[in-house]
């Protein structure tokens, strides 16, 4: 595959927006390759230039600096006409479906047909095939307005696929959908990867996403590539902070403990088997710090007491106190000094 | 009053003549209005062909015409009817001013209209190699029909309530028995038979463009 000849290249794609108070560099110094038929994601927080950066690749945006190379030709340079045309190799899908609400699911996926010039008849028959790929063949006379979010991404997935691309941008895809249905179109992605060769490009600020179906990926920060890798490299050693940040998540950034509460936990005869402090991290999304400890198992009870210090943030403290009243553990404050 | 024969010859005719000359510059006015508001929304900053210039001496004009009132627009476009249809009174007269007047209007109702349209929508057509003519006519016309459809009937019953004014300087219709004959010459009854025509016109036209507003729109279901 590496030999092969990419069918993107970015070459320090750069992109600069003037605005009312200044330019606004959105993309500097971006240097990719995106093999044929890989999964690739794009993966950074919201304002990082992710969303530029993939519509600078079909050129709804048109990059300031660099290069943008599909299939060997240099984007960036061509005429409208021919942007035009290469976008037609390039299907998109987005966060926010964005089918035309007055067209039946259908003349939904008809639609890019019609703009490419292909007859009527033959137009609705591809479209059918689709339907029928993503499952929706049944709501082919449906409006969007009568179908689910998970339904009208599938239309949307359909119509991107309508005019045979070789490449699909993913600008947020499943962002504005529920877990389970996030799973299902990862899933059809998936298989329209693997079935039909379609390179596909991720844009996303989930890590799941990243991690479900890319092959490899892109992390992006401040308008730069912080690191790309496959996604088992940077999974298992993110070298940037961004990537740590990312894939860690928030125990990363250190919480501090300087000069906080400090409480004493009592264990009298609670089951022994019950993991009181993961689940009261997990349930508070706090860490705490254990001072000191002595516990025993007696028959399988817990017996015994420990002092944990509480987050310096006052909220957080107040979340771990709230917890252990839930769950009835007793506890009570103690003096720094006095232990 | 009597109503009479000849009265309710003299009411047809005027109910006819408002007809004629709203339903004629209303059509002329969108054959303007209707490519300008067009024009105003695909050549602003940001549209999908941004020409800033146009679009500011675009909307600087609009602006300049919607601000004359019409009573004073009709004094000065009336001699261009006469050059044009070769008389200043009478209802063919009246037509042209009000298609001066009602067209910027449009413009900008139409306007309005295409802004309702979710940029996202745009884009996606953009993302499949759309040329800016095909989403003017597969995109902006057909996702704004409803909200057209209801600027259609806010337009209309604007301009049927200018070609009543119309009434004062020779013009024909309901607008000119109500003055005429009721204002003129103290017959009241007459007026407020105009006027009443005029109101169930007016709530005929409105209706009508929602239901099909309503009627043609996917969203709601």
């Amino acid at each position: 595959m590496a030999s092969e000849e990419p069918i993107i290249r970015l070459r320090n794609v750069g992109k600069k927006f003037a605005t009312a108070n200044g330019t606004v560099v959105a993309l500097e110094d971006i240097n990719l390759d995106i093999q044929k038929g890989e999964i690739f994601g794009i993966i950074g927080l919201s304002g990082a230039g992710k969303s530029t950066l993939v519509r600078c690749i079909n050129m709804l945006e048109t990059p300031t600096a660099g290069e943008v190379i599909f299939e060997g030709e240099d984007l960036a340079v061509q005429n409208n006409r021919q942007k035009r045309m290469a976008r037609r190799s390039m299907g998109m899908i987005f966060q926010q479906f964005n089918l035309l609400a007055q067209r039946n699911v259908l003349r939904n996926v008809c639609f890019p047909l019609e703009i490419a010039g292909v007859s009527r008849q033959e137009g609705k028959k591809r479209a059918m095939e689709l339907l029928e790929l993503v499952g929706l063949a049944d709501r082919s006379g449906a409006y969007p307005a009568q179908l689910s979010g998970g339904q009208k991404q599938r239309v949307a997935i359909a119509r991107a696929l309508a005019t045979n691309p070789k490449v699909i941008l993913c600008d947020e895809a499943t962002s504005a959908l529920d877990p389970n249905t996030t799973k299902s179109i990862l899933a059809l992605l998936k298989e329209i990867n693997k079935n039909l060769g379609v390179t596909v490009i991720v844009i996303t600020h989930e890590m799941s996403v990243i991690e479900a179906i890319c092959d490899r990926v892109a992390i992006i920060d401040q308008s730069h590539i912080a690191e790309i890798g496959t996604v088992a490299e940077i999974f298992s050693e993110p070298k940037s902070k961004i990537g740590r940040q990312l894939i860690l998540g928030d125990a990363v950034n250190q919480v501090s403990f300087s000069d906080s509460r400090q409480i004493r936990i009592i264990f009298d005869g609670r089951e022994s088997t019950e993991p009181v402090i993961s689940n009261l991290v997990l349930a508070c999304k706090v860490p705490v710090n254990i001072m000191y400890a002595a516990t025993r198992d007696i028959k399988g009870k817990a017996m015994g007491q420990m002092i944990i210090q509480l987050p310096e943030d006052e909220a957080d403290g107040q979340r771990v106190l709230n917890y252990l009243k839930t769950v009835k553990i007793p506890f009570e404050e103690v003096d720094k000094d006095a232990i | 009053m009597q109503f009479d024969a000849v009265t309710a010859e003299l009411l047809k005719t005027a109910v006819w003549e408002t007809f004629y000359m709203v339903a004629l510059s209303s059509f002329l006015a969108y054959v303007i209005g209707l490519p300008l508001g067009i024009i105003l929304v695909v050549t602003d900053n940001g549209g999908i062909y941004p020409i800033p210039w146009l679009q500011k001496a675009l909307g600087l004009v609009i602006n300049l015409l919607r601000s004359v009132p019409f009573l004073i627009l009709l004094f000065i476009v009336l001699p261009l009817s006469k050059i044009v249809i070769g008389t200043r009174i009478g209802s063919p007269a009246i037509v042209i001013p009000l298609t001066i007047a009602a067209a910027p209007y449009i413009a900008r109702v139409v306007e309005s209209s295409f802004r309702e349209i979710d940029p996202g929508v745009i884009e996606a057509a953009q993302s499949m190699g759309a040329s800016v003519w095909q989403i003017i006519w597969k995109v902006l016309l057909p996702e704004s029909k409803p909200s057209l459809l209801l600027g259609g009937a806010l337009a209309v019953t604007t301009i049927l309530s200018y070609s009543a004014m119309a009434g004062f300087t020779g013009g024909g219709g309901l607008g000119a028995v109500a003055i005429n004959y009721g204002y003129y010459r103290y017959e009241p009854g007459l007026m407020w038979i105009a006027v009443v025509l005029l109101v169930v016109m007016v709530q005929i036209i409105q209706e009508a463009g929602n239901w099909m507003s309503k009627k043609g729109d996917k969203r709601i279901r």
